[in-house]
């Protein structure tokens, strides 16, 4: 059988940055494997390991730089990737979920898998949608935020736990195929092994463009776009403590004597 | 024209992002004078839609097909609503629930999308506000259609409040059981455990800035000190160094303290829902621009490595080294 894992590399924001026009100043960023798909694809090599002749394939919609992101998935179990990018992507401003399912409807049409594991979100954009937006393209079923899977390979049947609000959790049973969103948590992702980061170098990472998976620019044109992007407010009326760290925990310890959480 | 928001229950009752929903809906409504329609799919429908009667709000549509969430009646029962009213703005929560049926709704009506709204802005076109890169920055994306699919964050707009009058209208939905490829086959609280977060009125909460499992010692001793409960953010749990019963947040427990101390945590949105409502927030964090001081009352920017040990010797206990 075989698992199709999306990767996506994500950008995080320094503490202290600066807006440059519709982005962040490249000065500020600094790339790295999406956290919730590091879960997925834990989840991804884990069914591997479990079963026998199952083939973890990544995807990842990215330039050239990602890469070295897309190494890291390799070199934790994954067999071979496949990463998408061309001018049209490149062009896009604002690559939202529902272009980016559709890139990867077009990959998993090529793939054929028989699971698919996405991250619940991107640490960057948040739209928390392509997972499900992809699956319902692809005519499989789902499910969003699996927090526990009870799946192995070849069956014909995935059990999962969703995570709801309010430390409520969701017993659920799933057709498969399907395509599963993975929660933070639900497993403990591994750090890549020295043997398997050397292992990555010789793995495949196939680039591919849109003409190669039959769709053109069309695919990246759509109804929303960016028009503004800035620091938000701050709202704080905080009162900050100023002073040594001594000084500092002096102040806070006479705020919680007077709110009488400790005595003397 | 009419905007159609999807309302959200669970066991029994429905969620506050429901009445929310109502308020944003009603906003877009007012933008273009029009009719603010609500739906209920499952449960108690009819109990639901009395309750869902509040000012504002034109017409409730039940939807009696199940007792709880099921995302493929789900999707099947807004895209029959969507093409039946065709509302040109499709409103849905931005739940676990949403997340697991918005998206497949959006996909299969061919609706421009967009998720996780904090702010939305109507004149010629529709304007959305959003976060990005874990709150650090806000967009505004503009939707060029005239039909369009949001998910809603929790939190972010007042409950709807008052009587209304509205119509009720049962909505029949012929479900394709064929297509209904899931089952829920119950519910489980977590986290039980020794320890009821609820109930402390002091709780020292430590986040992701602890950076190691080892350094929980003194976030332990300082909880010590103070007769307080620990508790945690979200990537403590994840990371298994603290029980899921100790998680404050959207997905763990939502907690009142009458202080709540958080050390090293910087306040993602997902948190902040579990524990805005402490009497007193004191925040410890050594970057200032961290969310949390939004909505701190007392804040110490500094090395929680320094400040916690000065901490617990100002009331006379001896800090562990970490």
């Amino acid at each position: 059988m075989k698992i199709l894992v999306t990767v996506a590399e994500v950008a995080e924001v320094e503490d202290d940055f600066e807006v440059d026009g519709l982005g962040i100043d490249e000065r500020y960023l600094t790339y790295d494997l999406n956290e919730w798909d590091d879960y997925a694809v834990e989840a991804a090599v884990g069914i591997q390991e479990a079963g026998e002749d199952v083939e973890v394939v990544s995807v990842t919609v990215g330039p050239e730089r990602a890469d070295e992101t897309i190494r890291m998935a390799l070199a934790k179990g994954v067999d071979r990737a496949i990463r998408v990018w061309d001018d049209d992507l490149a062009s896009t401003e604002y690559l939202d979920s529902t272009t980016k399912a559709e890139v990867l409807a077009a990959v998993a049409a090529e793939e054929e898998p028989d699971l698919v594991l996405t991250g619940v979100q991107s640490g960057d954009s948040a739209f928390g949608a392509t997972g499900v937006s992809l699956a319902e393209r692809i005519g499989f079923e789902w499910a969003a935020v699996v927090n526990h899977l009870d799946y192995e390979a070849g069956d014909d049947q995935a059990s999962v736990r969703r995570e709801l609000e309010g430390g409520v959790e969701e017993l659920t049973d799933v057709e498969t195929p399907a395509v599963l969103t993975i929660q933070t948590g639900i497993n403990d992702p591994r750090y890549a092994s020295l043997r398997g980061i050397r292992q990555a170098q010789s793995k495949e990472i196939a680039p591919k463009e849109l003409a190669d998976l039959g769709l053109d620019a069309s695919a990246t044109e759509g109804a929303v776009s960016l028009t503004e992007l800035y620091e938000p407010e701050t709202v704080s009326d905080a009162t900050v403590y100023e002073g040594s760290s001594e000084e500092t925990a002096g102040q806070l310890a006479d705020l919680l004597r007077d709110k009488g959480v400790v005595e003397g | 024209m009419t905007v159609l928001g999807i309302t959200e229950h669970r066991r029994g009752d429905l969620r506050d992002v429901s009445f929310e929903l109502a308020t944003v809906g009603r906003e877009l409504a007012d933008a273009t004078d029009s009719e603010l329609h609500l739906a209920v799919v499952g449960g108690e429908v009819e109990a639901f839609a009395d309750d869902l009667d509040r000012e504002g709000v034109d017409v409730v549509h039940t939807v009696d097909e199940g007792e709880e969430f099921n995302h493929d009646v789900y999707v099947q029962a807004v895209e029959a609503l969507h093409d039946d009213l065709d509302p040109d703005v499709l409103l849905m929560p931005h739940s676990v629930n949403g997340l697991d049926y918005a998206p497949a709704v959006a996909s299969r009506l061919s609706l421009p999308f967009v998720t996780d709204a904090i702010g939305v802005h109507r004149d010629d076109g529709l304007a959305v506000t959003r976060e990005m890169y874990g709150s650090k920055v806000e967009t505004v994306v503009d939707v060029d259609a005239d039909r369009v699919a949001l998910t809603v964050r929790p939190g972010e707009w007042p409950p709807v409040e008052g009587t209304g009058d509205a119509d009720v209208s049962a909505f029949e939905v012929d479900v394709d059981e064929s297509q209904v490829r899931s089952t829920v086959t119950g519910f489980e609280e977590v986290g039980g455990g020794d320890v009821d977060i609820t109930d402390a009125d002091v709780l020292v909460s430590v986040g992701r800035g602890i950076e190691e499992e080892e350094n929980l010692a003194l976030i332990e001793a300082l909880a010590d000190t103070l007769g307080a409960t620990l508790s945690s953010s979200r990537p403590i749990v994840d990371n298994g160094w603290l029980p899921k019963n100790r998680q404050v947040g959207q997905s763990g427990k939502v907690v009142t303290p009458e202080v709540y101390i958080a050390i090293g945590i910087s306040g993602a949105v997902q948190h902040v829902a579990g524990m805005k409502g402490a009497e007193t927030i004191v925040a410890i964090n050594d970057d200032p621009s961290a969310p949390i001081y939004d909505l701190a009352d007392y804040g110490i920017v500094d090395d929680l490595f320094d400040v916690v040990p000065a901490l617990i010797e100002e009331f006379g206990g001896e800090p562990p080294e970490v």
